[in-house]
């Protein structure tokens, strides 16, 4: 009996164990873990929407309404006014995107309609899906209305708004929107 | 050299965490506080320069996002580096010397509560020996005390007395997160917190910013009664990999020192941005600064330190004392990297 305990040989496949071959290449998997923070604009945006209300935010320089709503006015660098301001859930279409290419991790079926949607009184589009409608009939100016969750399902979320829908008013006149094209 | 100035200083009060607020939120009031200080607009300013790093935030870019904050309309020259705001005013100094620039706003933040800073840190480190291991910044720091401690550079007794002293110069600075009137022997009895480093040895875990107007020539006389003028300012590196250092000293900071000429006169207070308590004690001797000579009255480090925005308010620091007639002459110093790797010093001067 011996105390010393030896190692067991070191045995590494042929290709390695021979220096001309060179390693071509290393896996080091990292992760790291964050918590978000939107922001308190941000924020009271989203609970509202959680209470099926959109909301705003003006910026006193350039009297710009933001939707999600900030607290600085990007253009200005000033810190927009603090009063809240309830947006209704109907706006114009003032670009669109159909998509007819399958992609992986995709949610939806091809063709769909990506939108950015001018909310009356805001002056800031937004992103959103165009749903219940004809893919060659969707055109700028086309005037939309939210579609939501039911009760049930609403959160802190833009998925709060199922998609957005024409809702059969004529097209806004084009001085309407032209500002956000 | 062109003679350039730092006429204007603002930071935030800083916290171990802005939770609920976004980087542009708690960024906001800062540049708009440093505008008005220095009594510039916008519209005067022909440059702005950034520092802080996306890993903090965890998503790419977010340094573009932030820039809603200053508002960056019509369009500007801009420009960030993914370090120390510190070096962000370099960049800011070297663009005026050129000629090209007369005002710059320099600004740094660091939120680093959305994530584990010890974890995210590890991150900067060299990718392929090293990073895997995910030795964090605290465990790096403590092995340099280590070194520093079985060598006889310093004693665990010097080290607490540079976290009694921060921590009550610190009550003399509002903005400061880390303040009391603890003696060195109270700091000693505490338990280890990574051997051989008690807490008092480390930074605190910081959500800061801070902003800088910096000025060229007649114009920063024009602005201010007493600039705070750059003399001479320098960086340098220290190689990436730790084994081959010596950590007991900073090459790179006695070059720097020695490159922007702090022996070249007398040096009244210096604003070291060191970390860690043995830390320091490292820039002291690196920097060839006296006892006669003020460190860190503002706190330093140990008394706040938001990631990438700490070095950065070592200048403010400085400036703000020296335009107050408080100092003559100066060091402001920035670091970078695990254990000091990168230093940057500058000397700054009233008339």
């Amino acid at each position: 009996m011996s105390d010393v305990v030896t190692a067991p040989p070191l045995t590494l496949p042929d290709r390695l164990s021979s220096i001309d071959e060179p390693v071509k290449s290393i896996r080091t998997p990292a992760a790291v873990r964050y918590t978000y923070s939107p922001g308190q604009a941000p924020s009271e945006f989203l609970y509202k929407v959680a209470q099926k209300q959109l909301t705003g935010r003006k910026c006193p320089q350039c009297t710009k309404v933001y939707i999600p709503p900030r607290e600085t006015c990007p253009t200005c660098g000033v810190t927009t006014l603090p009063d809240i301001i309830d947006l209704p859930d109907v706006g114009t279409v003032t670009s669109f995107c159909v998509v007819n290419v399958q992609f992986y991790g995709q949610a939806m079926e091809v063709p769909y309609v990506g939108a950015l949607i001018l909310i009356d009184g805001s002056d800031i589009p937004l992103m959103h899906l165009l749903q219940e409608v004809d893919v060659e009939t969707v055109h700028m100016g086309m005037r939309v209305e939210a579609v939501w969750v039911d009760e049930g399902d609403m959160g802190p979320t833009l998925e709060s708004i199922k998609y957005f829908r024409p809702n059969g008013e004529p097209d806004a006149d084009w001085n309407s929107y032209k500002d956000n094209v | 050299m062109r003679d350039v100035a730092i006429i204007a200083f603002a930071q935030t009060k800083h916290r171990r965490s802005y939770e609920g607020t976004s980087e542009v939120e708690f960024l906001a009031p800062v540049l708009q506080e440093v505008q008005a200080k220095a009594g510039l607009e916008k519209k005067d300013i022909d440059f702005v320069c950034s520092g802080s790093s996306d890993y903090l935030a965890g998503q790419a870019f977010s340094f573009v996002v932030t820039l809603d904050a200053y508002g960056p309309w019509p369009p500007i020259t801009e420009s960030h580096v993914d370090m120390d705001g510190a070096w962000a005013l370099y960049e800011a100094w070297v663009k005026m010397q050129t000629g090209k620039i007369d005002t710059a706003l320099i600004y740094a933040y660091g939120k680093s509560s959305p994530g584990s800073i010890r974890r995210v840190l590890t991150r900067q480190l060299e990718p392929y020996y090293t990073q895997p291991l995910w030795p964090d910044s605290v465990a790096l720091a403590a092995l340099q005390a280590r070194v520093g401690l079985d060598a006889g550079t310093w004693t665990e007794e010097q080290m607490a007395e540079v976290a009694a002293t921060s921590r009550r110069n610190a009550k003399g600075n509002p903005f400061a997160q880390v303040v009391d009137d603890a003696e060195p022997a109270t700091l000693l009895s505490k338990d280890y917190f990574v051997d051989p480093l008690r807490v008092h040895d480390c930074p605190p875990i910081t959500d800061g910013a801070a902003a800088v107007i910096m000025v060229a020539g007649d114009k920063a006389k024009e602005l201010t009664d007493r600039p705070a003028w750059i003399r001479g300012i320098d960086h340098r590196i220290d190689p990436a990999a730790l084994g081959v250092r010596d950590l007991t000293v900073s090459p790179s900071a006695q070059l720097a020192a020695e490159k922007a000429g702090v022996a070249d006169g007398n040096v009244d207070v210096a604003e070291l941005h060191a970390p860690f308590t043995h830390q320091e004690i490292i820039l002291r001797n690196a920097l060839g600064l006296g006892d006669g000579v003020d460190v860190n009255p503002s706190g330093g480090a140990l008394a706040a330190n938001p990631v990438m925005t700490a070095g950065l308010i070592r200048f403010g620091e400085l400036a703000d004392r020296i335009s107050r007639g408080e100092a003559d002459r100066g060091v402001a110093h920035a670091t970078s990297g695990a254990c000091l790797q990168q230093n940057l010093v500058a000397v700054l001067e009233g008339e």
